[in-house]
């Protein structure tokens, strides 16, 4: 018994049907093919598979699908417009605030979810703000780096 | 940024040193990188696996009926599917594996070594299904008795194994099968002598805890065995060729009849070198005839893939009241995990790898027990011997009152300092690190405040040279198309391609990287080791030199002059008065003449010998026992950092990894030989709240087998953090834990009883 879900995803309207045990990530990966949200632990703890929905960082692996009837979800593949990357994108590749890249599109979502509430974050605001989100590889220097960058850089564009 | 450089360059560098955009940096950002779970092939089959549920079980029988009868269900496969296992023993570039072992790790076969262990699999067409259908197979078990602590495990009356197994020992071979897969023993100089010429010796007993390399991504495979009988498996891998060589061992077929398609990989640490579920995928999509995705789980990636061991170790050290070390003795116990060939030896060779030792015994243990069998982690036994070895070196400068780095000054590794091991040092850059840490702001600094201490570690890592092979083409517009058989993990890409640029005397953004497939570039070892940006870099080195030739005789050729009067220097081509820059060659000779490739294929056979220094403020809680680091400097010798921001990333990636290490992670197991943290929310890896920026300081002392002077950077990072860490907890607490984690409950202990 599959049910029926009306969202919109990266400002487009999209339908599918979805049983009640998949969750958000399952069907943005395997049903609609964005699969620039990572599935790291698929219980919540890593955030790779971060996304914004109404507006704030949630991880999709923790949201039924069934949920998000009438919902405005963002995911990675809609952050760059009109194919310029976002300051948060930019700053992360400038910055080289990556290294396998698994983690990043989880924390580019967190980042810009951050900065549209909190424009000017100190050091303890970006680090609280993403200690959701599980890199391995870089320590976290350079992700913090790129956050202040794009915070500076200028107002993320909504 | 904060990095500070000190280097010894005598040459100047047009791209070497700079910080271009990495080449797969854009498809990263955006979501676009295609990772192995990101694909989804047509009429794709999901498979799961079923797990021992004991930690040490015979396994009477298995009963897949019931599964099989669920619609949907494609096939099942437990070990009697695979062939019979070679006993043989296969160098795989960072260790070796014997293959009889790697089979049985893959699926049991008549036991469950471990919580976890692999016994049998399911197919399915939808992954839900699969899990269902799992559930479903009936694995009758008859529990044995397990152990999972190392010293437990080598005594006599321990829970065996493996009934096979005798310990190789320089000794006679003892009569009896023991749970002591081998013996090592390194002797240099006489320790009696030694320590007899000592004022002030120091002996302590260490442990550790098993640990995870904790990539995010876990572990996936898609494997298509075509009706052809070629076996095609993308798959998130340090090796690709490796993996072939596993599959083509453990199925018995040719390699040519395998290919490996390396995806992007998050991440590895050297936990992505051995097969887990590419053999299994493999044997389904036969069976089932459609293309198998098996992607574990997080909890399967913590009990069934490789951590790193468990170690208890003794290590005794003997100074002159001047400062001088006279002689050390270490006695190490790894635990290797279900099956042997832990990674004891790289850690006896390291235990006393940063010192001018003149006499030293070392004698390593390799174990086996009732956990996962373990691999490499990052630098794999050099943290764990360095946690015991720098702690008493630490201790010894207290007790003597010297200052902790001037000890270390006395007494480092230098050029034509011998290992205990026998290998003898050639230009190493210890002494530049303890001096660039010496000369920081932040030793120069105040630490002031009630609980808080400063500590400094050293640590040393081998660095691998091995195979790598790269094919480098000329496109008409000037560009270079480079091919490399190197997975990237962490920007390889773009250190590689900065080297073939600079040799060319192009610009990073002109060669277009790609690794590719093992049918499509010749062999190259795993990355790991610390060696990509090192062999094959050089590779690509190589590559350009061979293109460069090639342009100087096409510009002969245009010019109508014999190639001994071109010459070019960067990147420009000069001869018979005329000129013409890399990129106006390259489109005229494109017009001219056979297309221009260059070949690259190197197998270097030595170590780069990597070296770091951290320095570590802390401040402890004592109503709590919890330890904040208040500032973290990392010095390092780099050799030549290619691309400095991707070494400031090694280095602090290794460094908060060493620090999660030191002060948190562990695999709690309870009394049934069970993990019971096996979640990233309880084994509870480093947040970025919990560290605070990792200064860097690039130390550069040309490698005097690179043509650019490059030492690996990767792995060295991760050794100094625990003893770093428990020096500063001494200087803040007085107290000296020898145990890890340092964690809060530990140390809160420690703190109320007085220890």
């Amino acid at each position: 018994m599959k049910t029926h879900v009306s969202t919109t995803i990266n400002g487009e309207a999209v339908e599918f049907l979805c049983q009640p045990r998949q969750s958000l990530l399952e069907i943005l990966r395997d049903e609609l093919s964005l699969t620039g949200c990572k599935e790291g632990c698929n219980n919540g703890n890593c955030g790779a598979c971060t996304v914004i929905l109404n507006g704030l960082p949630v991880d999709s692996c923790l949201v039924l699908a069934v949920e998000v009837e009438g919902a405005n979800i963002e995911t990675v593949e809609g952050v760059a417009q009109q194919r310029q990357l976002h300051p948060v994108q930019q700053c992360f590749l400038e910055g080289a605030a990556l290294q396998c890249g698994i983690c990043t599109p989880g924390f580019i979502m967190t980042s810009k979810a951050l900065l549209e509430k909190h424009p000017a974050p100190d050091e303890e605001e970006i680090r609280f703000s993403l200690a959701g989100n599980l890199c391995r590889c870089t320590g976290y220097d350079k992700i913090v780096h790129a956050v202040q960058a794009a915070a500076e850089s200028a107002p993320a564009p909504k | 940024m904060s990095t500070e450089f000190m280097t010894e360059h005598s040459t100047e560098y047009k791209v070497i040193g700079t910080r271009p955009v990495r080449h797969d940096g854009s498809d990263k950002v955006t979501g676009k990188a295609v990772y192995t779970d990101d694909l989804h092939l047509p009429n794709m089959a999901f498979g799961a696996f079923v797990r021992s549920p004991h930690a040490h079980a015979k396994i009477v029988s298995i009963d897949t009926s019931q599964a099989e009868d669920m619609p949907g269900v494609l096939a099942t496969c437990t070990s009697a599917d695979l062939p019979d296992p070679w006993d043989k023993v296969d160098d795989l570039g960072e260790g070796c594996v014997n293959y009889a072992h790697l089979s049985g790790n893959v699926l049991a076969r008549g036991k469950a070594l471990y919580k976890g262990h692999a016994v049998a699999a399911v197919v399915a067409t939808d992954s839900h299904l699969a899990e269902e259908a799992a559930s479903r197979i009936r694995v009758e078990y008859e529990p044995l008795p397990a152990t999972t602590w190392v010293l437990d495990a080598m005594k006599e009356d321990a829970p065996l194994l493996h009934d096979d197994l005798i310990t190789h020992t320089l000794d006679d071979a003892p009569a009896k099968p023991s749970n002591i897969e081998s013996h090592i023993r390194f002797e240099k100089g006489n320790i009696e002598e030694g320590f007899a010429a000592a004022d002030v010796i120091v002996e302590r007993e260490f442990k550790t805890a098993t640990v995870h390399q904790g990539y995010i991504e876990p572990h996936v495979s898609v494997a298509s065995w075509n009706e052809d009988g070629r076996l095609k498996i993308w798959t998130a891998t340090q090796g690709s060729f490796v993996v072939r060589q596993q599959m083509a061992a453990l199925l018995k077929m040719p390699i040519s009849q395998i290919t490996i398609v390396p995806c992007e990989i998050g991440g590895g640490f050297g936990g992505k070198i051995s097969v887990y579920e590419q053999p299994v995928a493999a044997v389904l999509s036969r069976k089932c005839g459609r293309p198998v995705k098996i992607i574990m789980r997080r909890d399967e990636v913590f009990e069934a893939t490789g951590p790193t061991p468990g170690s208890f170790m003794r290590v005794k050290i003997g100074a002159t009241k001047e400062g001088k070390l006279t002689a050390g003795e270490a006695w190490l116990a790894f635990d290797a995990g279900a099956f042997p060939g832990g990674v004891i030896g790289p850690g006896c060779m390291c235990v006393f790898s940063c010192y001018d030792l003149p006499n030293a015994a070392v004698d390593g243990f390799d174990v086996v027990l009732n956990k996962p069998k373990t691999q490499a982690y990052r630098a794999p036994g050099s943290t764990h011997v360095a946690f015991a070895a720098e702690s008493v070196i630490d201790e010894l400068a207290v007790q003597l009152d010297i200052d902790p780095i001037e000890f270390r000054l006395k007494n480092a590794a230098v050029e034509g300092t011998r290992r205990v091991d026998g290998p003898v040092y050639p230009r190493v850059g210890l002494v530049e690190c303890l001096e660039a840490v010496k000369n920081s702001e932040h030793w120069k600094s105040t630490l002031s405040g009630p609980n808080r201490g400063r500590g400094v570690a050293c640590g040393f890592w081998f660095n691998a040279g091995l195979k790598s092979s790269v094919t480098a083409s000329v496109n008409p517009d000037g560009t270079v198309t480079l091919v490399e058989g190197s997975t990237d993990i962490g920007g390889t890409r773009t250190s590689i391609a900065m080297q073939l640029a600079e040799t060319l005397g192009i610009s990073a953004e002109d060669v277009i990287p790609q690794v590719a497939d093992t049918d499509s570039v010749g062999f190259t070892d795993v990355t790991g080791g610390s060696r990509t940006t090192f062999a094959t870099g050089l590779a690509a080195h190589e590559a350009a030199l061979d293109i460069q030739r090639q342009m100087m005789e096409r510009a002969a050729q245009i010019w109508e002059c014999d190639t001994g009067d071109v010459e070019v220097r960067e990147g420009v081509y000069r001869g018979n008065d005329e000129s013409l820059t890399f990129s106006e060659l390259a489109l005229k000779a494109d017009s001219v003449g056979e297309a221009i490739i260059g070949r690259g294929a190197v197998d270097p056979q030595v170590s780069t010998n990597a070296f770091a220094v951290h320095l570590v403020d802390v401040e402890v809680d004592p109503e709590t026992g919890k330890v904040t680091i208040l500032r973290y400097t990392a010095s390092q010798d780099a050799g030549t950092a290619i691309h400095p921001s991707y070494v400031e990333g090694q280095i602090q990636g290794g460094s908060v990894q060493g620090i999660g290490w030191a002060l948190n992670e562990e695999y709690f197991y309870d009394d049934d030989g069970h993990v019971r943290n096996a979640s990233f929310l309880d084994y509870r890896m480093p947040t970025c709240y919990d560290v605070p920026m990792i200064e860097t300081i690039i130390v550069e002392v040309p490698n005097p087998d690179h043509p650019y002077g490059v030492r690996g950077v990767g792995e060295v990072s991760i050794v100094p953090p625990p003893p770093a860490i428990a020096s500063a907890i001494q200087r803040a607490t007085g107290i000296r834990l020898t145990d890890l984690p340092m964690s809060p409950p530990k140390l809160w202990r420690a703190i109320n009883n007085g220890e």
